[in-house]
């Protein structure tokens, strides 16, 4: 789901990176008022997780590739905002050492990837619980759904770019398939098999936080950013 | 705490595994699989493509992924320096953390 370099234009990346300063800027300060300085290794952890589950390519049928990110994981553990700024500094460091995602692009890739997915994966969660469905389920629904929502985001980025910006004659200059191509691909990739692992491994570590005594970790920090003391 | 160390080290140790899957991302190609794909390659992704050239591009070490054995090595390599750099990001974001936190006590 990383765009590279070049597959969007500039002028894409500046929407894009524009987008995504007021969500750093609300973050930060969220995190920074109600987090003490001992809370940002848990930080740490969550962005190292998830940097570490995206080198996993899982084989989709049809020869391409895709990956779990494990947005609504760190939403819940960490509350969707700290999970906003660990999941922007793993696709920084892609971006930056492994060319993971393009430097210019990284606007779009965290709008995608540490935006649209840690909120709307946690939001679903939250919706879920509220239906009485348990702890598991719910994260394992909140996963699946928030990181097809990046993929949709992935697409619709990618797939208008032929729209936006051609040469007179019509040939793209950026990413050259529209959304009638990027929204069918990407969305297969991820609605039949990256999803469902997205949605395994946050039910599964939910599952393993909340059969051990680890539980108060797993929900300190998301209390603590709502501001109730449980 | 412990646990916790010892899941990184298998997660870190299993990375390779991702290498088995076929093919690229659907929407990560390189620009040779795009020009293979649609006969050329739009003029914008050939110009900021190479913007910035990464320093283990691909989680490889460049010239050490001839085979299977080295790629898995460059992935845990990788793997490893990934995580050094956010938990070095973190500790300096921490050091800037304390500061207000000092004014309320």
């Amino acid at each position: 789901m990383h765009i590279p370099e070049g597959y969007i234009s500039p002028q894409t990346c500046a929407v894009m990176g524009a987008a995504m300063v007021p969500v750093i800027a609300v973050a930060a300060k969220k995190v920074n008022e109600s987090f003490d300085k001992k809370d940002v290794p848990a930080m740490a952890i969550g962005s190292a997780f998830s940097f570490t589950i995206m080198m996993f390519n899982i084989p989709i049928p049809g020869g391409t590739t895709a990956h779990a990110i494990g947005a609504t994981l760190l939403a819940i553990t960490l509350g969707p905002w700290a999970a906003s700024i660990s999941l922007t500094i793993a696709l920084f460091i892609q971006a930056l050492l492994f060319g993971d995602g393009g430097i210019l692009a990284l606007g779009a890739n965290s709008f995608n990837m540490a935006f649209i997915a840690p909120f709307v994966g946690y939001g679903i969660y939250r919706l879920m619980l509220s239906l009485k469905l348990n702890k598991v389920l719910s994260s394992a629904i909140g996963g699946y759904v928030g990181i097809n929502a990046a993929a949709l985001a992935t697409a619709i980025e990618l797939g208008l770019q032929p729209l936006l910006f051609h040469t007179a004659n019509g040939t793209p200059l950026y990413f050259p398939y529209g959304l009638n191509v990027a929204i069918p691909a990407m969305m297969f990739a991820h609605l039949t098999v990256a999803g469902i692992v997205e949605a395994v491994i946050t039910g599964l570590v939910v599952y393993y936080l909340e059969k051990t005594d680890e539980e108060n970790i797993l929900y300190k920090f998301s209390y603590k950013l709502r501001g109730d003391n449980k | 705490m412990r646990k916790l160390y010892i899941a990184a080290i298998v997660i870190i140790l299993l990375t390779p595994l991702g290498l088995l899957a076929p093919g690229s991302a659907w929407g990560e190609w390189g620009l040779d699989e795009i020009k293979s794909m649609i006969g050329y390659v739009p003029e914008g992704m050939s110009r900021f493509s190479e913007v910035i050239k990464a320093i283990l591009p691909d989680y490889s070490i460049p010239g050490f992924d001839s085979n299977f054995f080295q790629q898995a090595l460059g992935y845990i390599f990788s793997a490893v320096v990934g995580i050094a750099a956010i938990v070095l990001i973190f500790a300096i974001l921490g050091r800037i953390m304390g500061k207000p936190q000092k004014k309320n006590e």
